[in-house]
């Protein structure tokens, strides 16, 4: 009989680093920490083929508490820098980690391209509408009227919707979580670790220190089944305590509406149910603030896509395969012509 | 040397005549040579119609009217048969390709379309329908089509103009005075002359190409020869440079005047597992080139001195998390967009110092167009052995001119592989190279080897983050000491001509070598003193230098800069380096180093 050995399972705590995490006591990023060892686990990750990168931020500082390979770049960076990753070795399995400052204000542009080049890493962007490492100034995600130590008469900007940015850039998976719905943010990110192409998560992350509880109007345990909707492919877009509200079609208009079932002729029927290839449905879903709706979390939108780095990749073979010069040839390609020894210098 | 080739009809004697105007008012030496068919108006498009007028220029002493010109207008067919011949070989030809069609063709003995085959290879062609540009550029004037077509001659002069710098005025204030009694073709031709320049400059055809064009001499070293772009040889050099490395090339840029030749370049080369990366901009070229590399990949970012600016601070990520990288700088006349077709020197500073912190890396600077390959090679060596970013500066004349270059054989070049630790046994990736003080390419896909790395202040012990005041200390002298030690790879810097020591040295870097070499060259030859020392290796500078130029009494420093390396050779060596500095976005004239040596070997004795 032949032995099989199997690899013993991994666990959260094989992913973490022998550093001391520095974040403030309380804030969100410990439980996002948590949630992606054990994703890491759970998806029996290797930690020599994963690679974190980041930019700059509170958020950045991430991958020195992982134990994988990891890249604390510069602001607003860590996509360009992962794709230069990717182009070296698309094997690798590399997750950018970044924050509402780094993603959307200093690197907005890199944010863009990374997504509509669609290529394959996790992109995890630590949303708390504040700038924390810099001491609390208003973020690209900051509601209008903000206060702050640069806005103290309250910001006039209107803020940036991060999953509507990541839609109309031509993203192939947009998806929304909250830091400390452990078991949905960890549902998402095993989707978003399966998903090959850029898959874009929004976590909503509270900041105790600059914004605490800016999200506590959907996220606070009382209210969060009456004020989130968490949405699953091939399912009835119900939320509630009871599940008795839904969404629907708005008669004579292209939006959405609250419904509740049961009440004015209102049947199950008549509820949405989820299609994640519908990039309408999703760019409505996206769109959805309370109070008056319910904000929408889970996978809003997945349809696979070209992935940038294996089309690359795929046309290096095909090319290098069919090649038949090698440099030498290239040097001698075009007119050229030869000198020969001059026998007559004496 | 320009030749202006067309039918006897064309008008090339006049547009010669002009252009030997406009030379003569930009101060150059020159001579001119008219030769026209004996018939004064043989019959359209046939070979012995061809009408052509040479014009030599710059400061070269034009030895026989028979050299090879650099530089052919053929207005037709016919032009271009009898002409071609004296076009040296890697010359520009420009062709009016409106004027070929079946019957000039036939009437000047071809029997295929030499503009569709591959017969003009050997050139470079620049082939617009002229005809066609012309009539567009004279059609507010309401002149007939054949006097519409007369003003050809002016369209391209005006073009030529651009790329050798004339001033168009005397040839405007010729005109309106020829064409007083009929102001339309007075400003017909004048449209026509301004809409070739401004073409020309939209195209930019660069200029001052004739520099590099390098006479016969009598013992050239046997071989195949071909010609070649800085760009060409900047490009193939970092193909053969990584192939060398035995590593993938990834080559990030963003499109910029005028660096984009090199990313055209790279990006004919898939087959041989070159991966080109046009960005959306500069930071993120350099980024990914950084993340490249930091995955096992040599990332090499290339784009000129606006570009450089927007990378500085990924450089400076570059050099603290210790991790190859090659920038190439194809200088331009700055600040700010400057004059983005036009040379300058005024990078080096920005080269040396333009990051934050102290922030040492390697700095080189490419000479010529066929040097450019091999210090894109030496690029590639220096930044892997060390782990370093290195800087190779070229500019928009080495970029764009062209020169006879003897093809190396890549294959017996020796490899330089770097041990990329892509196999265990275990280690510390913080450990140094007790040699170089390169730390160890660790590369994600390793087992055993994970790490993080970053822009955050690093423990010299452990690699991990610290803000220990005496680590920061020891961490700024390594990153430099590691720098100076890489001259232990930089050969001794030689005596490119004249004595080893005397009263005075011209000291050049980058592409001021072909005006300096020629300049001290005619010098030596009328028996001055004067010795030619051109530095390729700005950081670290030659371990000989300082001592080479103490043996000379005078240090004089041409540079198309206010005086950027004269100024690190005074901070390096406490000499009293002269500066000869030109700002005009034009390379030096012969007349003019000829002049200041003259005057500093003067002082100096």
């Amino acid at each position: 009989m032949n032995e099989t050995t199997v690899a013993p399972k991994r666990s959260p705590k094989d992913f973490a680093s022998d550093q001391e995490v520095r974040w403030c006591p309380g804030c969100g990023d410990y439980a996002i920490l948590k949630a992606v060892q054990k994703t890491l686990a759970d998806v029996e990750a290797k930690t020599e083929n994963t690679v974190f990168v980041s930019g700059i931020g509170c958020a950045s500082r991430f991958p020195y508490y992982m134990s994988t390979y990891g890249f604390h770049a510069i602001h607003g960076r860590a996509p360009a820098i992962a794709t230069g990753v990717k182009l070296a070795n698309p094997d690798l399995d590399v997750w950018i980690v970044s924050g509402d400052g780094d993603a959307l204000s200093i690197g907005g542009n890199h944010f863009v391209h990374l997504v509509r080049r669609n290529v394959d890493v996790q992109f995890l962007l630590f949303n708390n509408e504040i700038y924390g490492l810099t001491k609390g100034q208003f973020s690209p995600t900051s509601r209008a009227g903000t206060r702050s130590p640069s806005s103290p008469l309250g910001s006039i900007e209107n803020p940036v919707s991060a999953v509507q940015l990541a839609l109309g850039s031509g993203g192939h998976f947009v998806a929304r979580a909250v830091d400390t719905a452990q078991k949905e943010l960890t549902a998402t990110l095993k989707r978003a670790h399966a998903f090959k192409g850029t898959s874009f998560v929004e976590i909503f992350q509270n900041c105790v220190v600059y914004n605490d509880g800016a999200f506590s109007a959907f996220t606070a345990k009382d209210k969060a089944a009456d004020t989130q909707i968490h949405v699953e492919h091939g399912k009835p877009l119900l939320f509630g305590k009871e599940r008795s509200k839904g969404l629907r079609i708005k008669p004579g208009a292209l939006a959405l509406e609250v419904v509740s079932v049961g009440e004015n002729g209102v049947s199950e029927d008549d509820v949405l149910v989820h299609d994640e290839t519908d990039k309408m449905l999703a760019c409505l879903l996206a769109d959805m603030n309370e109070p008056e709706f319910p904000v929408a979390m889970g996978v809003l939108y997945c349809k696979p896509g070209h992935v940038f780095e294996v089309e690359i990749r795929k046309m290096v073979e095909r090319e290098t395969s069919e090649a038949t010069c090698n440099l030498n040839d290239v040097l001698r390609q075009g007119h050229t012509w030869t000198v020969s020894e001059d026998t007559d210098l004496k | 040397m320009v030749r202006f080739s067309g039918d006897s009809g064309d008008g090339m004697q006049i547009t010669g005549g002009q252009f030997t105007l406009a030379t003569a008012v930009a101060q150059n030496n020159l001579s001119t040579f008219p030769d026209y068919p004996a018939e004064i108006r043989a019959p359209t498009g046939t070979t012995f119609g061809v009408s052509a007028f040479q014009i030599n220029f710059g400061s070269r002493v034009v030895k026989t009217a028979g050299d090879e010109f650099d530089v052919l207008v053929a207005m037709n067919p016919a032009a271009l048969k009898v002409e071609l011949a004296g076009l040296r070989v890697g010359g520009i030809l420009i062709v009016d390709n409106g004027s070929f069609q079946e019957r000039n063709l036939h009437r000047a003995g071809y029997e295929a379309d030499p503009l569709k085959d591959d017969s003009l290879k050997a050139y470079r062609v620049i082939s617009m329908d002229i005809s066609r540009l012309t009539q567009d550029a004279v059609s507010e004037f309401g002149l007939s089509k054949k006097e519409a077509l007369r003003c050809k001659n002016f369209w391209t002069l005006g073009f030529v103009y651009w790329m050798f710098d004339r001033d168009r005025q005397a040839t405007i204030d010729w005109l309106k005075t020829k064409f007083a009694s009929r102001p339309d073709i007075a400003n017909a031709n004048v449209a026509a002359l301004n809409a070739g320049h401004a073409l020309a400059e939209t195209m930019e055809v660069a200029d001052g190409l004739q520099s590099f064009s390098v006479p016969h001499a009598p013992n050239i070293e046997p071989g195949l020869y071909r010609t070649v772009t800085g760009a060409q040889a900047m490009a193939w050099g970092l193909g053969v440079g990584a192939k060398l490395a035995a590593l993938r090339l990834v080559f990030c840029s963003y499109p910029i005047t005028p660096a984009s030749p090199v990313l055209h370049t790279l990006s004919k080369m898939v087959e041989h597992d070159i991966v080109t990366f046009q960005a959306e901009d500069e930071i993120a070229a350099v980024c990914a080139a950084i993340g490249a590399s930091y995955a096992g990949s040599l990332g090499v970012t290339s784009s000129s001195g606006p570009g450089i600016s927007l990378k500085a601070e990924a450089i400076g990520l570059a050099v603290s998390a210790e991790r190859p990288l090659v920038v190439i700088n194809t200088q331009r006349a700055g600040p700010s967009t400057g004059l983005p077709t036009k040379t300058e020197q005024s990078d080096l500073l920005q080269a040396l110092y333009g990051r934050n912190g102290e922030c040492p890396l390697v700095v080189m600077a490419a000479r010529s167009p066929s040097d450019c390959f091999e210090m894109a090679i030496k690029a590639c060596h220096i930044a892997t052995k060390y782990m370093t970013p290195v800087i190779l500066l070229s500019d928009g004349y080495i970029s764009n001119a062209s020169e006879p270059w003897l093809i190396p054989d890549v294959d017996e070049m020796e490899p330089f592989p770097n041990d990329l630790h892509m196999q265990g046994p275990c280690f510390d990736p913080s450990i140094r190279d007790e040699v170089t003080l390169a730390r160890p390419w660790a590369v994600p896909g390793t087992a055993c080897l994970e790490h993080r790395i970053g822009g955050l202040e690093k423990s010299f012990e452990t690699g991990d983050i610290s803000y220990d005041p005496d680590n920061h200390q020891k961490m700024t002298d390594v990153r430099a000491a590691k720098i100076d030690g890489v001259v232990r790879d930089i050969p001794d810097q030689q005596v490119e001509a004249g004595a080893e020591s005397g009263p005075l040295v011209v000291v050049g870097w980058g592409s001021t070598f072909g005006p300096i070499s020629r300049a001290v060259g005619n010098l030596l030859d009328e028996g001055l003193p004067v010795s030619h020392v051109h530095v390729r290796h700005i950081w670290p500078l030659p371990a000989n230098l300082g001592a080479l130029l103490s043996g000379y009494r005078r240090v004089l420093v041409p540079e198309m800069n206010s005086g950027q390396f004269s100024k690190v050779l005074r901070d390096q060596y406490l000499i009293d380096a002269k500066g000869l500095n030109k700002v005009t976005g034009q390379p030096f004239k012969i007349h003019e180093l000829e002049d200041a040596i003259r005057a500093h070997l003067e002082a100096a004795q």
